[in-house]
């Protein structure tokens, strides 16, 4: 029996985000890749969390409305007026 | 404190609206999101938001700079929201979905070969997503994301927007959500893994 059989693809998946974050451990990491070295598969699976993630980044929310930020600059006025 | 955070507070105390109003814009998508994981809605987020700049106006001269301006602000919202969330009668949910200690997985599982000598590798492997060209085909995929992360569990919706919308570090995420690293890592994957099943090309049904 092998000590450390190779990883499958089912364990795989579920480490991608530990693999990016840097948070695996050696040796774990090194099976990690040479599994990626072998399966076309995780190489694709890869590569849609890298996608995903950077979809995600082009996110964007809206600029603060003026009703929102009038309001704060006028509080923001005042108190410095009192204080001063 | 860094000097950028230094030069910020001392100009927030003499009054500076042009700083005042750059921390508003830089700091206002990660105080709704962060806002929501207590409170009942949008609406009440962004009261939430007002209320903790109030807060700031009236409390910078009190700050004692022991910790970042960042954290300090985020922990006055944080606090506010959890009031308020309580006063909602919102009793923090914990479904199943947002417990990073329930077993839940990436894939489908019936994406991979049960028995034989391949068990657990691909039964019909991924196909490569690459980026589209086209402009309205990137439109229609990030509505598709902002609805996905607009219905995850509250927990991985905050974890996957503050890291890779606003762009925080681990350990600030960890921070706010009060949580451990490796619990901040399980909510990641599972909402970025939510994200590409929704939203891929391999539509394969799992995730949640």
């Amino acid at each position: 029996m092998r000590l450390r059989r190779d990883l499958t693809c089912r364990e795989l998946v579920e480490l991608v985000t530990d693999y990016f974050e840097g948070a695996l451990p050696a040796r774990v990491r090194r099976r990690f890749e040479r599994h990626i070295g072998k399966c076309d598969g995780c190489t694709a699976y890869l590569e849609q969390m890298r996608v995903t993630i950077e979809l995600t980044s082009r996110l964007r929310t809206e600029d603060v409305p003026s009703e929102a930020l009038e309001p704060l600059l006028v509080a923001f006025r005042d108190w410095h007026a009192d204080g001063a | 404190m860094d000097d950028d955070e230094r030069d910020v507070v001392a100009a927030l105390r003499r009054g500076d609206e042009a700083t005042f109003r750059r921390l508003i814009e830089r700091y206002r998508p990660g105080m709704l999101w962060l806002a929501r994981r207590y409170v009942r809605d949008r609406a009440t987020a962004e009261e939430v938001v007002q209320e903790t700049w109030l807060a700031v106006i009236q409390g910078i001269d009190r700050f004692e700079e022991r910790s970042s301006f960042k954290t300090w602000l985020f922990r006055i919202l944080a606090n506010r929201a959890k009031t308020r969330g309580q006063r909602e009668g919102r009793s923090v949910p914990f479904s199943a979905l947002d417990d990073p200690d329930s077993e839940q997985h990436a894939v489908d599982p019936d994406r991979f070969l049960s028995s034989g000598p391949r068990a657990g590798w691909w039964s019909s492997p991924p196909a490569p997503w690459g980026i589209p060209e086209d402009h309205l085909a990137i439109r229609e995929l990030l509505d598709c994301i902002r609805m996905t992360i607009d219905d995850l569990p509250p927990r991985q919706r905050t974890v996957i927007a503050l890291r890779d919308i606003d762009g925080w570090s681990a350990d600030e995420v960890s921070d706010a959500l009060e949580i451990s690293d490796g619990n901040q890592r399980v909510l990641l994957h599972r909402a970025r893994s939510k994200v590409r099943t929704t939203c891929g090309p391999d539509d394969d049904g799992s995730g949640a």
